[in-house]
């Protein structure tokens, strides 16, 4: 963000001009600047800090369309006292922001090539912007499948934007661990939707968001298709505080997460991803 | 033309490989079959005579609760196999099977393979090696599903 970095501590007011209900605990918040030449440049995969007065901060993945230029959005689940208050912000209402931060997804090396997006609940999340990305530029890409697993179903996000995707050429595939009445997908792990996507697994690119543990057996599923450890990129999530490298929360072996992630190339980071206790 | 049984298999990932001579024993035991929407295949305690290769459409593997009606376990779609009872006594189905969708499958006869299996070792223990790989994943996944996989992200 233009948050310059010359000052990246320094929280910027925005008002929250929407929060859309995803599900019981999970909101959209679409965020204006007051002024709008201070609304920031963001890449897919970046992440802002958002603070709530009196609360405290997080880092939450930008979720919506990276060229829309009047409002960023963020989608986040209430798992603490900081994320509920984000999701209780009533339209009208003014939280803080910082940022963007962060790596971004290396969308311009899928051009050409099929791509897998992989996402495991709120996941999806930070994979949408790609999606917005691809269908603003759908014939630079071959096959593209996205696949999405959830606990159950009434928590699956952005379900009402699934067709639009679609009609854009893009394999959309669900799956949940419990089905509830009327439930029509498929249930399982995301995993067992992997051998069953069209793919050209030779030059094939992954993307991959979720908790670590899916993102390890996803990328075991990937691999006996046959993609290559260095084409899939995971986005990770470790204790990010400051945003810039400085605090040290976030380091991950010779990486902070903030600053050189959170999206990083499989191979980068996987001899640290096994170490236990890190 | 509808093709032969030995050539659907050769199209089914999990007789991917196979000899030519074990597919065509398999064969033998093999006919086509399609089933509606809704459609009950199999149902828990009934005899499992058979095993069902999809070649299109998804199965879903239920367990009845009197509370609260069909429970699915799991899902299945083309290239999966479905159904293990049939190789081990007692013989009965431990779940419900239905098509969620029209399914078309082969049906293998499980009377007969178990039959060509006892008289073909070799054979039969490559059949087991390809049903082994089958409980493994199906194990695995049931491990993933009983993690709650996707519960503890924060974003």
């Amino acid at each position: 963000m233009e948050t310059s970095l010359a000052e990246p501590m320094l929280t910027v007011p925005v008002r929250v001009r929407k929060n859309r209900r995803e599900s019981d605990d999970t909101r959209t918040l679409e965020l204006v600047f007051d002024n709008p030449a201070n609304m920031p440049a963001w890449r897919p995969g970046q992440f802002t800090m958002l603070y709530v007065f009196g609360a405290g901060e997080i880092p939450v993945s930008i979720s919506g369309d990276p060229a829309r230029r009047d409002t960023i959005i963020h989608t986040v689940r209430a798992v603490g006292d900081v994320s509920r208050a984000i999701c209780e912000a009533k339209p009208g209402s003014a939280i803080g922001v910082r940022g963007p931060f962060g790596s971004a997804w290396p969308t311009d090396r899928c051009e050409e090539h099929d791509i897998v997006l992989v996402a495991g609940g709120i996941g999806l999340a930070p994979l949408r912007p790609v999606l917005y990305t691809i269908m603003a530029n759908r014939s630079r890409y071959r096959r593209v499948s996205l696949l999405v697993g959830a606990r159950v179903p009434d928590i699956l996000l952005y379900r009402g934007e699934m067709d639009g995707w679609r009609e854009h050429g893009i394999d959309v595939r669900l799956t949940v661990d419990a089905a509830t009445p009327g439930w029509q997908g498929s249930v399982g792990p995301v995993t067992t939707l992997i051998p069953r996507i069209e793919l050209d697994a030779s030059d094939a690119v992954a993307f991959i968001v979720g908790p670590e543990i899916m993102m390890r057996f996803v990328v075991q599923a990937l691999a006996q298709r046959g993609v290559s450890l260095d084409r899939l990129f995971v986005s990770l999530e470790r204790n990010m505080k400051c945003a810039i490298g400085f605090c040290g929360h976030c380091q991950l072996g010779p990486a902070f997460i903030c600053k050189d992630g959170p999206i990083f190339a499989y191979s980068q980071l996987q001899p640290w991803l096994s170490i236990r206790n890190v | 033309m509808e093709k032969d049984i030995e050539a659907l298999l050769t199209e089914h990932p999990f007789f991917k490989d196979m000899t030519a001579p074990y597919k065509a024993l398999i064969a033998g035991c093999g006919k086509n079959v399609r089933f509606d929407a809704g459609q009950l295949l199999a149902k828990t305690d009934d005899p499992a005579n058979e095993f069902f290769a999809i070649r299109h459409g998804r199965m879903s593997i239920e367990l009845h609760s009197p509370e609260r009606g069909p429970l699915i376990l799991q899902t299945l779609e083309a290239g999966d196999i479905v159904g293990w009872s049939w190789l081990f006594p007692p013989h009965r189905w431990k779940f419900d099977v239905r098509a969620v969708e029209q399914v078309r499958a082969i049906s293998f006869d499980g009377q007969c393979l178990r039959g060509k299996c006892e008289r073909d070792p070799a054979m039969g223990y490559d059949f087991m090696k390809r049903f082994a790989r089958v409980f493994m994943e199906r194990l695995e996944a049931t491990r993933l599903q009983l993690l709650d996989l996707y519960g503890n992200v924060s974003r």
